[in-house]
């Protein structure tokens, strides 16, 4: 499985911008959205993997035990937190365009002007 | 463009990106094979460096602590862009008053359970947060979630969920401003911006880390606010079935 | 001996993350969708406990739990208030 995880994470990608691009929902466009994006996740942690290493926690672990790369789970794990703020603008704005177009069809969307 | 362009237009773009995929992934070391030297040095060098025995959030608050604070203002921005959009909406919206339908006696008393559970787990993942794993981003999500769950099964009549959200405001302020206040703190006493002022204590107590846990703390009050004043926004009208006063309980 | 008990593990954990994906996007209702996105989210969480990093399983595992659903569930809710007060149903 030397390269499963990084085709996993491309498939993951392009099965979310499939979600996008297909949509009907903005809703739905969105979590499609966080779907690509945590492609990302999948990624980084899978580069930073280390074979037979340990959690970087060096509790009950001896210093020096091969352990997985701790710079991209920081990565992943503040980026985790903030995309739900971030889903919430994009929800937001949403919102914001079915209270002005009535629809939340991104096809819909065309006839909002000024 | 119309629907039938862009999935017209989908097809060779996903099979141009696809292709650009499979180039780069050929070109990556195997899985497991990790070769950057940054993880093997972090590992060895933050807990005798920084007394953090959790080396993630070791590199989370100090190694890489100017690109968290990054993260902190856009999560602040998202937090401040929602509140644009839809506050403006609520208010006109606040002459409407109506009442939530109680929730009954089995979910209010499983639910408060989980509410003590909630807040209790989420402030022990921020305080323990840079010596087993947590931190302050996670236990706040954790903690705002208790609060948010006080609301859903609360016998409260009325349904706007927060009066206290502009309290909630500055807090967060203060939270993402603390980072930076600790920060300039260094900078003032001379050393460079977030440099540790405090002394690095012992390695797996809470006293260790030097400022770690403080800019733990304003991460952990920062992400609690700002997903407090989210759900708040999204929840303060038309959420858990309403129904008219006179119709109620 | 852990670490060769892992690799089986890491595997499925691939594949169902693989396979909920493609799950998650087909999943045309708003409402389904925050469900079956919560599911995906578990099968990432899992994904990450096996690639040793506790930190983000933690922040997707809250993330997954309540941030997404409770933001999701609010847009869909709105929505679906905005057209009933359209067309003059009193509920």
């Amino acid at each position: 499985m030397s390269y499963l995880p990084y085709a996993v994470a491309a498939w993951i990608c392009l099965v979310g911008i499939v979600g996008v691009a297909t949509s009907k929902n903005l809703i739905h466009l969105a979590v499609s959205l966080t779907v690509t994006q945590s492609s990302s996740y999948v990624l980084l942690l899978s580069v930073g993997y280390v074979r037979h290493g340990v959690a970087p926690i060096f509790v009950g672990t001896k210093l020096g035990t091969t352990a997985v790369d701790p710079v991209v789970q920081a990565l992943t794990l503040t980026d985790v937190v903030v995309s739900v703020a971030v889903i919430g603008l994009i929800l937001a704005l949403a919102l914001d365009a079915h209270r002005l177009s009535g629809t939340v069809d991104p096809d819909g969307l065309a006839d909002i002007s000024g | 463009m119309s629907r039938r362009i862009r999935i017209a237009v989908l097809g060779p773009a996903l099979l141009g990106l696809g292709a650009l995929f499979a180039w780069a992934i050929a070109g990556l070391p195997a899985f497991g094979d990790y070769r950057g030297p940054y993880g093997y040095v972090l590992n060895r060098v933050v807990v005798p460096l920084r007394h953090t025995t959790n080396v993630v959030m070791g590199t989370t608050f100090d190694v890489r602590g100017v690109d968290t604070m990054g993260e902190e203002f856009i999560l602040y921005a998202a937090v401040l862009g929602v509140m644009l959009l839809l506050r403006d909406e609520t208010r006109s919206r606040q002459a409407e008053r109506r009442t939530r339908r109680l929730p009954s006696d089995a979910v209010r008393l499983v639910g408060g359970l989980m509410v003590g559970g909630g807040v209790l787990v989420g402030l022990w993942l921020m305080a323990f947060g840079y010596i087993t794993p947590g931190g302050g981003f996670q236990g706040g999500v954790l903690f705002a979630g208790g609060i948010l769950l006080l609301y859903l099964v609360g016998s409260h009549r009325d349904y706007r969920p927060f009066r206290i959200v502009h309290a909630l405001d500055p807090l967060e302020s203060l939270g993402a401003g603390g980072y930076v206040i600790i920060g300039l703190a260094a900078l003032a006493s001379g050393t460079a911006f977030l440099t540790d002022l405090l002394g690095l204590g012992t390695a797996g107590t809470l006293r260790s880390g030097g400022s770690i846990p403080l800019l733990n703390w304003a991460s952990a009050i920062a992400v609690s606010c700002a997903m407090l004043i989210l759900f708040a926004e999204f929840l303060e009208t038309y959420v858990v079935p309403l129904e008219p006063e006179d119709a109620g309980s | 001996m852990l670490a060769a008990t892992l690799v089986p593990l890491q595997a499925v954990a691939f594949g169902l993350v693989a396979l909920g994906a493609p799950l998650v996007v087909l999943t045309r209702d708003p409402l389904r969708q925050a469900l079956v996105n919560g599911i995906y989210g578990v099968s990432l969480v899992s994904l990450f406990v096996v690639l040793q990093a506790p930190d983000p399983a933690l922040s997707m595992l809250v993330v997954s739990g309540i941030g997404y659903p409770l933001v999701i569930l609010a847009a869909v809710a709105r929505v679906r208030g905005h057209d009933r007060e359209e067309k003059g149903e009193d509920r």
